[in-house]
């Protein structure tokens, strides 16, 4: 039987799989700022027309009360689904996401479930300047008891946030707001993605790229450039930082013995490290050269758009990590 | 301070009483084993501030809501949690209501409703609205109720969620315990504003200041404010005013306060005044409090024995709990 697909944008599929949800449970709730007018992208438009205002529920500009409500609800018996409008705003909710949130299940020995689901999206390339264009996945990663997402494609957005909101944990998945409007194909009937489970995106021989949310696009197109030099990547997407297939990474490190770990976010304490440090210590005899890290400078996000440009890591940032790891110069 | 012009009845006012007693002879038996080195880690104890615990928890269902903060020993009691279990915890044993992994700041005890207490002052407030929300959409007529010291109110968090309580109508009733020292610094020296009912006032909440170390004020306030929010309407904040015998956590050596007088301390402890109320009124025989403290302390001496007997938790539940399956 072939599977029948859908042409849909990363955004369209994040609107349609909260209405699904939200039609399937009544639990289902989504809180946030702006959320009843469908937010600045349009990622929650038309949910207030089909479900109310009681559960599609405006709020003021109060991020920490926001995600406080949400646990406390989740806690209660419903199933949250709030908006963070951009992650750099997450900062002002951290006490209540990692303090209440992250630890309640296990601080009360089980006894509490807190099944919330935290939308909120990064990435720079607007101009946005550098509160407004973070990528701050790893401190979320840091947390136990949080689950990350963060996928690439319409079909990751629309699998991952439905296995989001079926989780009994909290899980942030964190968008891109430079691929909300990207196209792709969504298989009809998709249900969730399990979280922990890493895509191959592309096969290839030579070197293994893993890459975050907009780095996977950008490591695509780098393999193609690569491949007429005789230079086969293999590109991973991991989908979830936490839990993470380190399985899939692994067995493809043992393939290629060449590692290049890809994301948008400041090198320095990025999660590339994590992925890096996590693969040496299980393959390190696997291992040809050294693993590389692409990521951006340690300095906020510059404003000005050719400052942006240069700073912001892409397809050439990954070429050069591939040529350093096949000891060629770039 | 006089006393409310409240009836009680002879039950009501032994029932207010024993849940008092019971309060005080647990947090002085927990001052003790902290000081034995048997109760672990920092402890906050309400001793002095058993009227507002006994006052609020004796009106609530097991299915409405309690939320609490890093001094919640005498709320967990008064809402039903088992004294065994709850010492147990503090012990950090594996019967400890929380297996061992919360300890005494962060108390939780589903089945009786306390969904939990927090060492981030202020920090669980918003929770209790967000319970208060499940609670309406999900159909039911229970409240919740979140207990916070008056340092809590010069949080944004606070005022974040006073906001949305008010504008959302949700059945969230806010009690502050204020007893004039935030950790170990008076009122006075963190804000303009004495009374925290009066921060709340332009939300057009339904608010009340109350003698806390009086029960039955306490009682008979937060009566009014629950029967609202049971039927549908809503928010309410309850400030009382109390007075924290002890320091702030114990060891604390209190260098920013004069200790009070002995006598002074008789005037205000709600224990002896709802005792005088009761003699005063008749319905308190002159033998009933020294019973009241001996079933207290027996049960004290009970929830010991269990929490001594039940050992320190098997190391896997450190990895066991970090995800729900």
């Amino acid at each position: 039987m072939t599977e029948t697909m859908t042409q849909t944008t990363y955004l369209q599929a994040i609107t349609s799989t909260l209405a699904a949800a939200m039609r399937a449970d009544p639990r289902v709730l989504v809180i946030g700022e702006d959320v009843a007018e469908g937010g600045p992208w349009g990622t929650t438009a038309g949910l207030a027309e089909e479900f109310g205002p009681e559960r599609v529920r405006n709020t003021p500009i109060s991020e920490a009360a926001i995600c406080g409500i949400a646990i406390g609800a989740a806690q209660s018996g419903l199933r949250p689904v709030v908006e963070i409008m951009f992650v750099d705003f997450v900062t002002l909710a951290l006490d209540q996401l990692v303090n209440q949130g992250a630890k309640a299940h296990f601080m009360s020995g089980g006894q509490l479930t807190v099944p919330l689901v935290l939308r909120t999206q990064g990435g720079a390339g607007q101009r946005g300047g550098a509160q407004h264009s973070q990528s701050l996945e790893a401190w979320l990663t840091h947390v136990p008891g949080l689950k990350v997402a963060m996928p690439s494609t319409a079909a990751d957005a629309a699998g991952l946030l439905a296995a989001a909101i079926a989780d009994p944990n909290p899980v942030v998945v964190v968008e891109n707001k430079t691929l909300y409007f990207r196209r792709g194909q969504v298989p009809d009937g998709l249900g969730a993605t399990p979280l922990g489970r890493a895509s191959v995106v592309r096969a290839g021989r030579d070197v293994t790229v893993v890459a975050l949310s907009r780095l996977v696009g950008e490591a695509l197109v780098a393999a193609e450039e690569l491949a007429p030099e005789g230079i086969e990547v293999e590109v991973i997407d991991p989908r979830t930082l936490v839990p993470l297939d380190l399985e899939t990474i692994v067995a493809s490190v043992a393939r290629t013995h060449r590692l290049v770990v890809a994301h948008e976010a400041v090198q320095h304490g990025g999660f590339g490290a994590e992925i890096a440090a996590q693969v040496q210590a299980a393959a390190f005899d696997e291992l040809d050269a050294p693993v590389e890290r692409v990521g951006a400078p340690f300095a906020p996000i510059p404003f000005s758009p050719p400052l942006e440009d240069a700073y912001l890591p892409g397809r050439e940032e990954v070429t050069a990590a591939v040529h350093a790891t096949l000891g060629r110069a770039a | 301070m006089g006393d409310s012009a409240g009836t009680l009845d002879g039950d009501a006012g032994l029932g207010l009483l024993r849940a008092m007693w019971r309060i005080r002879v647990f947090e002085e038996r927990v001052g003790a084993l902290t000081r034995a080195n048997e109760v672990h880690g920092l402890v906050h104890l309400s001793v002095g501030q058993e009227g507002v615990a006994a006052g609020v928890c004796g009106q609530l269902r097991p299915d409405d809501a309690v939320y609490s903060g890093h001094r919640a020993h005498g709320h967990a009691l008064a809402k039903g949690a088992p004294p065994g279990p709850v010492l147990a915890e503090l012990m950090g044993r594996d019967g400890g209501l929380c297996r061992g992994l919360g300890g005494s700041m962060h108390l939780v005890d589903r089945e009786h409703g306390l969904l939990g207490a927090t060492g981030v002052v202020g920090g669980n407030v918003p929770l209790a609205l967000g319970s208060a929300l499940a609670r309406r959409l999900l159909g039911g007529d229970q409240v919740a109720v979140v207990f916070f010291g008056d340092g809590a109110v010069q949080g944004g968090i606070f005022v974040e969620t006073v906001n949305l309580a008010t504008l959302w109508r949700l059945p969230v009733i806010l009690v502050c315990e204020n007893n004039g020292f935030a950790e170990f610094t008076p009122r006075s020296a963190h804000t303009n504003v004495e009374r925290v009912s009066d921060v709340v006032a332009p939300y057009g909440l339904e608010r009340e200041t109350v003698d806390g170390n009086d029960v039955v004020a306490v009682r008979d306030t937060f009566a009014r404010f629950l029967a609202a929010a049971r039927a549908g309407g809503g928010p309410a904040l309850l400030e009382c005013l109390t007075h924290r015998l002890r320091g702030h956590y114990e060891g604390d050596p209190q260098q920013y306060r004069d200790a009070l007088a002995a006598e002074e301390w008789q005037e205000l402890d709600p224990i002896l005044r709802l005792q005088r109320r009761g003699a005063a009124e008749g319905w308190l025989d002159e033998d009933v409090p020294a019973r009241l403290e001996g079933e207290a302390r027996d049960e004290v001496e009970a929830a010991e024995r269990f929490a001594r007997e039940s050992p320190f938790p098997p190391a896997s539940v450190t990895s066991e709990f970090v995800y729900a399956e």
